[in-house]
């Protein structure tokens, strides 16, 4: 329709509703694998790939693998893939370490209490929050602490030593990740702060330990700290580890944190100040929840790293995860040569797994928060 | 007489009603001076203003006319000069500030509602933590003032699903809950659509025909005109004029006023 000069529309246009998809599969495939001649030439490359990979990865891992239940011979014969019956074998030596057998209930009720506790914390329309948050945070850890360690109520003293498996990879981490929170806060908070003082004392202790790798601070934990402290004085091995990898991950954790702090509008807390509400109410009603949410992608990336970080404490001698599969690769009764291969890839896939949920829950989480505020 | 073009409120103010005292002073701003380190950005203000008076404070841009109002609940540091507000003089100490600020509410440009809580939760976070009132309480004064300002149906959203004339609404709502005894506003109407301005202005004559003591940096004269006792113009960081506004905008004196009206009413 032509417009004329005075034009007056006399009626709306009613929305309609926006044209459907149209096409079958072999649309789809032309418009997203077609499209041009180096996207052919890329979807026939990546087909060629997955037909060269796919085939050897599944016989390894299922077409030719020995299942658990299997015998040590098997997965000697020639051929063989993955030895599963040897982590079958000895997985109770991956999820406990050296921990006594009979005494196996008590880690099992630690699982059982961790599970119970965390799933209702992450899950946001769970009842009871502040009792929930009550029982993980005070109570689980004290409860947990004398249920493995022992040495109470008749319960038989385990020292750390003979703790290990994922047992201790989800300790380092769980406590890493859980007191890291916290002091990276205070960290970043620390770090913006007018007070000359507490601001040089944060910038110091970030740069410090941002500086050394996590191999160092462990090592020095572990084998410096005691030739400094007085004879007889000693701290436990996997203690000593826990406040390393807790102090290094905070000082990442912080510098995380003050990116978010940085990107809110200056707006944020001038409204806060010009209410009334002082420094800590503005700081925790106003400016935490803002500036959490815009960095839980970072801090997520903290706590993956993080978890996997713990498997650096094998080389002071703690028997994390990966450290057991590892010791029990060169297992004699199960020789094959597959072994060390298979425990790697059942290493690997634990790990992946506690990172994968790890990248899932931050990811629905940050939809969940979104309160529709971008423009 | 000029012609304002700025938005016109239609009804007529009610201006028996607002009252303004002669002796009891609210703030009161005596040989005040601000740098920005080496920028001399407010000199030498003084300025007395009576429980009930309406100021608007008007100028060109970068005459330091939001960093005075800013000054006046210690959003920004004076270096010299006294501010007293409500009878409290400003200075470092913190439980002075935070008592000022209690009692003056400040609206600002770009609204800063906090946009992680719903409407409801932005008007009764400073009652219930500031103030200690009960969360029914408060709840029930925020209510009553969202109908003040004619959103009570808004209580649940968020601030990014609200127009800009209703978030500045909100913003008003929520400095009036925790129902102080001055209220600034920092160019309220500037960064609102052109459709927007009149509700928001509404709300704030509505106000002052209560009584409330105001001060107001804006660029809308026909407000100024109607609601407005004095107005101060300023520049370079200094109260170059104040007059009534009848005077100030037929009969300026000084001639940066002159030009400057010149320039915004045509």
């Amino acid at each position: 329709m032509t417009m004329d000069i005075g034009y007056v529309r006399t009626d709306f246009v009613p929305a309609k509703p926006a044209p459907g998809r149209t096409g079958g599969p072999i649309l789809w495939a032309q418009k997203n694998l077609f499209s041009t001649p180096t996207n052919a030439l890329f979807t026939v490359f990546g087909i060629l790939f997955l037909l060269w990979a796919v085939p050897p990865l599944y016989n390894f891992i299922i077409g030719h693998a020995v299942m658990p239940g299997g015998t040590v011979e098997e997965c000697r014969a020639e051929g063989a893939g993955a030895c599963w019956a040897y982590i079958y074998a000895r997985f109770n030596f991956f999820i406990y370490g050296f921990y006594p057998i009979e005494e196996y209930w008590r880690p099992n009720i630690v699982f059982v209490m961790l599970a119970a506790l965390i799933i209702p914390l992450l899950m946001p329309t769970a009842p009871f929050k502040r009792t929930n948050a009550l029982l993980f945070f005070v109570v689980f850890p004290v409860v947990s602490f004398y249920l493995l360690s022992g040495g109470v109520f008749g319960m038989r003293y385990v020292p750390t030593e003979q703790w290990g498996g994922l047992m201790v990879t989800l300790i380092i981490s769980l406590v890493g990740i859980i007191c890291s929170i916290p002091l990276g806060i205070l960290l970043a908070l620390g770090r913006q702060s007018k007070l000359p003082i507490i601001k040089t004392l944060c910038v110091l202790f970030i740069e410090l330990w941002r500086a050394v790798p996590l191999i160092t601070v462990l090592f020095m934990a572990s084998i410096m700290l005691p030739l400094f402290m007085p004879a007889g004085t000693t701290v436990d091995k996997l203690l000593r580890a826990l406040v390393g990898v807790t102090l290094f991950s905070s000082a990442y954790l912080a510098e995380t944190v003050r990116g978010g702090l940085q990107a809110l509008p200056r707006g944020q807390f001038e409204a806060g100040a010009s209410l009334g509400l002082g420094y800590w109410k503005r700081t925790y009603f106003i400016i935490l929840p803002q500036a959490l949410k815009h960095v839980i992608p970072g801090i997520v990336n903290n706590f993956i790293a993080l978890f996997k970080d713990t498997s650096l404490v094998s080389i002071v001698g703690i028997f994390d995860l990966l450290n057991t599969v590892q010791s029990a690769s060169s297992d004699i009764e199960w020789a094959s040569p597959t072994q060390a291969v298979t425990g790697y890839v059942f290493a690997a896939s634990m790990f992946w797994m506690f990172c994968f949920a790890m990248s899932r829950y931050s990811l629905w989480m940050e939809h969940r928060l979104d309160t529709g505020h971008k423009r | 007489m000029t012609h304002v073009s700025e938005t016109n409120v239609e009804r007529t103010v009610d201006t028996a009603a607002m009252q303004v005292s002669t002796t009891d002073v609210a703030i009161e701003v005596i040989g005040m001076h601000k740098w920005y380190s080496d920028f001399h950005v407010l000199r030498d203000i003084n300025l007395k203003v009576m429980r009930g008076e309406r100021i608007v404070i008007a100028g060109p841009s970068g005459s330091g006319k939001s960093t005075l109002i800013r000054c006046i609940n210690r959003l920004e540091e004076h270096q010299e000069g006294q501010i007293v507000v409500n009878g409290t003089e400003l200075t470092a100490d913190l439980k002075r500030i935070d008592e000022v600020r209690r009692e003056v509410g400040m609206v600002f440009q770009h609204f800063n509602l906090f946009p992680h809580l719903t409407i409801l939760q932005n008007l009764t976070l400073a009652p219930i933590w500031v103030r200690g009132i009960p969360k029914a309480e408060a709840e029930a004064t925020a209510m009553h003032y969202l109908e003040r300002v004619k959103i009570p149906e808004q209580a649940q959203k968020f601030p990014g699903q609200l127009s800009g004339g209703q978030q500045q609404r909100v913003a008003i709502a929520r400095s009036l809950c925790m129902q102080p005894r001055i209220m600034l506003f920092d160019e309220p109407t500037s960064a609102l659509d052109p459709e927007m301005v009149k509700e928001v202005l509404e709300v704030m004559i509505s106000l002052a025909e209560d009584g409330m003591t105001m001060i107001c940096v804006t660029h809308e004269m026909g407000f100024a005109r109607q609601v407005a006792n004095r107005v101060i113009f300023m520049d370079q960081g200094q109260i170059i004029e104040q007059n009534d506004p009848e005077n100030f905008f037929s009969n300026p004196q000084h001639e940066r006023t002159k030009l400057f009206l010149s320039q915004i009413l045509h």
